[in-house]
């Protein structure tokens, strides 16, 4: 194991990204991710890889797919307004059933928005990043740790399902510092015998391609890929507990905001509230099976973001109108407080009543 | 005070405020402490003030960003005047005194003047104001163990920098006996 380092999060998410056996890397620079691209800039010529700044996000998207499809480990990185730009390779590599890895180190939107940190990509990174029916898997880390550890699990599970994976992060947790383990250099990455790479004439050619136009071929093809989305959707929910096992009022909340929403629980709890965290890890599949666990003992939810109430959605649907779902949340780029937030759960516990 | 802090460092872009709050966070992680380190990114960089936040303590760290700090390192005017509010009762505020004409009052706060970037000039080196004002925080906090805080300049200070190693070290020495 290597030794504990202090390293800021959009460099942890560069290092351990290599580390995963990513040898390319492209990108086009935006606040507040700058980091990450610039870790790529002075590693990758050093360990033989591919550091390019394209000239667009689109651009670097579709170097992604180029890369991906002979079969390399790639990946993009970008902030809230690029990936908007970048939807549309996003949706090429589903329909063509490419792995790739996309960070997104949000900030504030719409538009051009604020270059502090938010969680306003939620619907987008869990509904529909680009056209047509497809699915990504979207890790929300929320340590610097988490932050090298699910990029790693990333570029795996990419390619165990060949789709794209996205990791949600905010500039809070880009910019900060944390002590990190980096995890180990992979070795042995799977074969891809799909990929198109050079073979010599030594078999068939394979043909990497999202264009179908016979539309009973392409909905066979959709059934098939949606059996894989039911795999994940029944084996890839992650989560954590805190103070949840006795919990009446349960807030839910990812990344960022789940620090300041477990700060807020500690303080509820001192106070006399049964209060607990569950926090999402995976955004989709999102975690229905541990909110469900939560039901029988909980008297209302309270989602609390850093947008203006999105995730709130699949809690409810995951809840299923048997228990009330508030929210709580700053935007914008402004930042919950654990106070702002126990306030919000106070006016939850006496809305619900004892 | 314990030895759980949570510092705000604040002044102009270039004093170094971002790698003071690097030796102080370095100093947690080799003892093995909970720590957070977050600068500011946004628009105010351009403009009064930049800051920076560490915390230090030894439960996990819910929010990294610091809105009730215990202590305040300020090495401009207005730093001072931004967040001499938002210090906690009890709490700490160190002021590069050489710098800052006009310092608030407050009585249930320990307010003390470092001329800091005289002492730097004094001693031959003008840019390690930063770094005398760590040694003060370490006099006046024991945040943490001394040996630990001087290992933590040696890992913070780069290879290419190495001929900075020696003034850095002199400054956190003046900053600790002051």
């Amino acid at each position: 194991m290597s030794e504990k380092v202090l390293m800021k999060g959009n460099e942890a998410l560069a290092a351990a990204a290599v580390r995963a056996g990513c040898r390319f890397y492209f990108g086009y620079p935006i606040t507040p991710q700058t980091e990450l691209a610039a870790y790529m800039s002075k590693k990758m010529p050093k360990i033989g890889g591919t550091f390019l700044q394209a000239e667009s996000e689109l651009a670097a998207i579709n170097m992604v797919y180029g890369a991906s499809s002979a079969g390399a480990r790639a990946m993009t990185s970008s902030s809230s307004p690029g990936i908007s730009l970048k939807g549309e390779g996003v949706s090429y590599m589903a329909g063509a059933d490419l792995p790739g890895v996309i960070i997104n180190v949000e900030r504030g939107g719409p538009g051009l928005g604020s270059i502090q940190p938010s969680q306003q990509d939620y619907w987008q990174a869990t509904r529909a990043l680009g056209h047509g029916d497809f699915r990504m898997i979207v890790y929300a880390p929320s340590t610097v740790q988490e932050m090298a550890d699910y990029v790693y699990l990333a570029f795996d599970k990419a390619d165990e399902y060949r789709m794209p994976v996205m990791l949600l992060a905010d500039g809070l947790l880009g910019q900060m510092m944390e002590p990190v383990v980096l995890p180990p250099e992979k070795k042995n990455l799977p074969d891809k015998p799909w990929a198109t790479d050079g073979h010599k004439g030594k078999r068939s050619h394979n043909i990497i391609n999202s264009l179908c136009l016979q539309a009973d071929e392409l909905e066979r093809m959709l059934i098939e890929r949606y059996k894989r989305y039911d795999r994940i959707e029944a084996t890839e929910q992650q989560s954590e507990g805190f103070m949840l096992d006795d919990a009446e009022y349960v807030i839910v909340a990812f990344g960022a905001s789940a620090r300041i929403a477990r700060s807020a629980v500690v303080q509820a709890r001192a106070e006399g509230i049964k209060a607990g965290l569950l926090r999402p890890i995976t955004l989709w599949p999102f975690p229905n099976d541990a909110i469900k666990q939560t039901i029988e003992h909980a008297k209302a939810y309270l989602s609390v973001e850093m947008n203006m109430g999105q995730m709130i959605d699949d809690i409810r649907l995951a809840v299923n109108g048997q228990r009330p779902v508030d929210f709580y949340g700053r935007s914008g780029g402004m930042i919950p407080t654990p106070e702002g937030t126990l306030d919000a759960l106070k006016a939850l516990v006496q809305k619900v009543g004892e | 005070m314990g030895k759980n802090i949570d510092v705000i460092l604040s002044g102009f872009g270039g004093q170094g405020l971002l790698f003071a709050g690097k030796i102080i966070a370095q100093a947690g992680l080799i003892e093995g402490r909970h720590l957070s380190w977050l600068p500011s990114y946004g628009p105010e960089m351009r403009g009064g003030t930049a800051n920076c936040s560490v915390r230090l303590q030894d439960d996990p760290i819910g929010s990294p960003l610091i809105t009730t700090p215990n202590v305040l390192i300020a090495m401009n005017q207005p730093s001072i005047d931004k967040f001499i509010d938002s210090v906690v009762p009890g709490g700490l505020v160190l002021v590069d005194s050489t710098l800052v004409p006009r310092i608030p009052e407050r009585d249930d706060v320990t307010i003390i003047p470092v001329p800091s970037t005289e002492l730097a000039e004094k001693h031959g080196f003008k840019k390690l104001s930063n770094v005398i004002l760590t040694g003060k925080l370490f006099a006046e906090t024991h945040f943490c163990e001394k040996e630990h805080l001087q290992e933590a300049l040696v890992r913070c200070v780069p290879a290419k920098h190495a001929d900075m190693l020696e003034p850095n070290k002199t400054a956190l020495a003046v900053g600790m006996e002051l």
